[in-house]
């Protein structure tokens, strides 16, 4: 993790899990005592976004940027101009949260000038038990339309194939072989297997990526 | 066919696909616009069509003219949306014409807000359109619910030529869920020798129409209507229940609702207490009978809702004044926890377990 380029975007298919991952990624470089900023870029959606975790999580010493309008119904792309602070002060360590599909990663032009080469990461989050990324084909399609309006390269790949709290270990070695497909494809590394820790220590250890545990923040004790 | 992980608006999409529906008119709103979006995507794929209409009031009115044609149609809305269509739903029972009607409900009046919310009860279930009317009004729990129940609809709907509303809270909406495509038990389904096809020189034309000249005839036609919605209520009643026989206090609700009242009760029966559920999965027509069974015991039911308490009048009928009927609830979008069902249900109980 502390070898990823300090600016990192998650993108991926629409409820592929971006804000899971982006949340279990930003408090773990928190616990490793780093100074952390939480984007939430998502004008995409508007229930289950990583913003109605901030008081949790600014708790945690999170800084979480979002909407420019304080309130959890807000049905508008209004996007806070602090999202220019972790671009610009390089003592922070960002997790940007970005809207799924190439309709949420437009947000991202914005930020063209901040993107450069080499300076940031993009990981592309996947998850093969969505009908529309079942395979690696349908994948690359997706992640290949994100990078075009993203103006931005896809850096690695996050096998994310989950079945909420009844994932298994074949959900995810099934999503593992779209991913290998995928990096076949692309060239793209595949850089974390994220999934529930239950079922992390029962994962093979000869798998491509680092295996990234993680807990359901955005999930209700009621639901499945 | 396996399991697959998808977000309730677009398994309301595929699911409507999975029955045959090739039509759909709508207009945008949060928070069920995902489903338009499914459909302007998917419905082209298979020869349908996905017509964005320049008002609800435009949609309803394009979903009469698909249905009176004889097509499987749907139309979709949350409930500022669907507020607007009432006239054309009053239209469409008053012609008898078979349709799948979405509600995704969030917060109201008026605006209101994007947040879940269950305030539509009421216009649902009483009407919110001119007339003598009954839609069948179905409430899913979770989104493979939802699914079995979007294809069911369209045979409901068929059967009796009704339109039949799926009711879902903004949470049904946007939940994500695994679920199965699964073919319903099937149903005898009238052929629709009534629709406006075209005579081809054969036959007198069809009339679809809500519009009566003669006061007889327009009675006539009511009393049909009222033997049909008879026949519905005699048939289509759907409703779970959870140890009704044994609980000292039962919970009555639907929806998200109901699921978040399981967890209240699980927790409750760890700590000893004895909590029974009925969960109305249609609220129209509505499960009166299963109150029936509740045990003599009982201290009383409790009424949980997203809103001010709509639900509560259709208890009350059904136990005819036997147990006191409490209510709890959230609106504005707030979703009740576990927890403060747990702290009503004790509250009834007196501190006595």
């Amino acid at each position: 993790m502390l070898n990823d380029k300090r600016l990192r975007f998650i993108v991926g298919h629409y409820a592929s899990g971006k804000t899971e991952f982006s949340i279990n990624y930003a408090i773990k470089l928190v616990e490793m005592g780093k100074k952390v900023a939480l984007v939430d870029l998502d004008v995409v959606n508007l229930y289950f976004r990583s913003r109605e975790k901030k008081e949790f999580l600014e708790k945690l010493g999170i800084k979480v940027i979002a909407s420019s309008v304080n309130a959890s119904a807000v049905d508008i792309p209004a996007i806070s101009a602090e999202v220019f602070t972790p671009m610009q002060d390089t003592s922070y360590e960002a997790v940007i949260d970005v809207g799924g599909d190439p309709d949420g990663a437009r947000a991202l032009g914005r930020y063209k000038d901040y993107i450069v080469e080499g300076d940031y990461d993009m990981f592309y989050v996947l998850n093969a038990n969505r009908p529309e990324t079942q395979t690696a084909e349908k994948a690359v399609e997706y992640l290949r339309k994100i990078e075009d309006t993203a103006r931005a390269r896809v850096t690695g790949l996050i096998n994310n194939t989950h079945m909420l709290k009844s994932t298994t270990v074949e959900d995810v070695l099934k999503g593992q072989e779209v991913a290998l497909e995928v990096s076949k494809m692309t060239n793209i590394p595949i850089k974390y297997i994220s999934v529930i820790e239950k079922i992390a220590k029962d994962l093979p250890d000869n798998l491509e990526g680092e295996v990234f545990p993680i807990t359901l923040y955005m999930r209700e004790d009621w639901m499945i | 066919m396996t399991k697959v992980l998808m977000r309730g608006n677009e398994a309301i999409g595929a699911a409507a696909i999975e029955a045959g529906c090739k039509y759909f008119f709508g207009y945008p709103i949060t928070p069920q616009s995902e489903l338009p979006e499914y459909m302007a995507r998917e419905l082209p794929k298979i020869g349908g069509i996905f017509l964005q209409a320049e008002s609800e009031i435009a949609a309803i009115n394009m979903v009469y003219g698909a249905s009176g044609a004889g097509a499987r149609v749907m139309t979709s809305s949350s409930s500022p949306g669907i507020s607007l269509k009432q006239e054309g739903i009053s239209y469409i029972a008053g012609a008898e014409l078979p349709c799948l009607i979405v509600n995704i409900m969030r917060g109201g009046p008026g605006l209101g807000s994007i947040q879940p919310s269950q305030t539509d009860y009421f216009q649902a279930t009483r009407g919110g359109g001119n007339g003598d009317y009954r839609v069948v009004v179905l409430a899913p729990s979770n989104i493979q619910e939802l699914v079995d129940l979007v294809i069911e609809g369209f045979d409901i709907a068929d059967q009796y030529r009704n339109p039949v509303m799926i009711l879902g809270d903004g949470m049904i909406g946007q939940m994500m869920e695994p679920v199965e495509f699964k073919k319903p038990k099937p149903r005898d389904l009238p052929k629709k020798d009534w629709a406006t096809t075209g005579t081809k020189g054969k036959r007198k034309p069809n009339i679809i129409n809500s519009l009566y000249l003669e006061a007889e005839e327009l009675e006539e036609h009511n009393k049909k209507l009222q033997a049909k919605y008879q026949a519905i209520k005699e048939n289509e009643v759907k409703v779970e229940s959870y140890n009704i026989e044994n609980a000292d206090v039962v919970i009555a609700a639907y929806g998200t609702t109901a699921r978040i009242a399981k967890t209240a009760i699980s927790q409750l029966e760890k700590e000893g207490y004895k909590v029974g559920l009925i969960r109305p999965i249609t609220l129209w027509p509505y499960p009166y009978d299963e109150f029936e069974k509740i045990n003599d015991k009982c201290k009383g039911i409790l009424t949980v809702e997203m809103n001010t308490g709509q639900m509560v009048d259709d208890v009350k009928i059904a136990v005819k004044g036997k147990y006191p009927v409490h209510f709890y609830g959230r609106t504005g979008g707030m979703v009740p926890t576990p927890g403060e069902i747990v702290e009503k249900v004790k509250e009834i109980y007196g501190g006595e377990i």
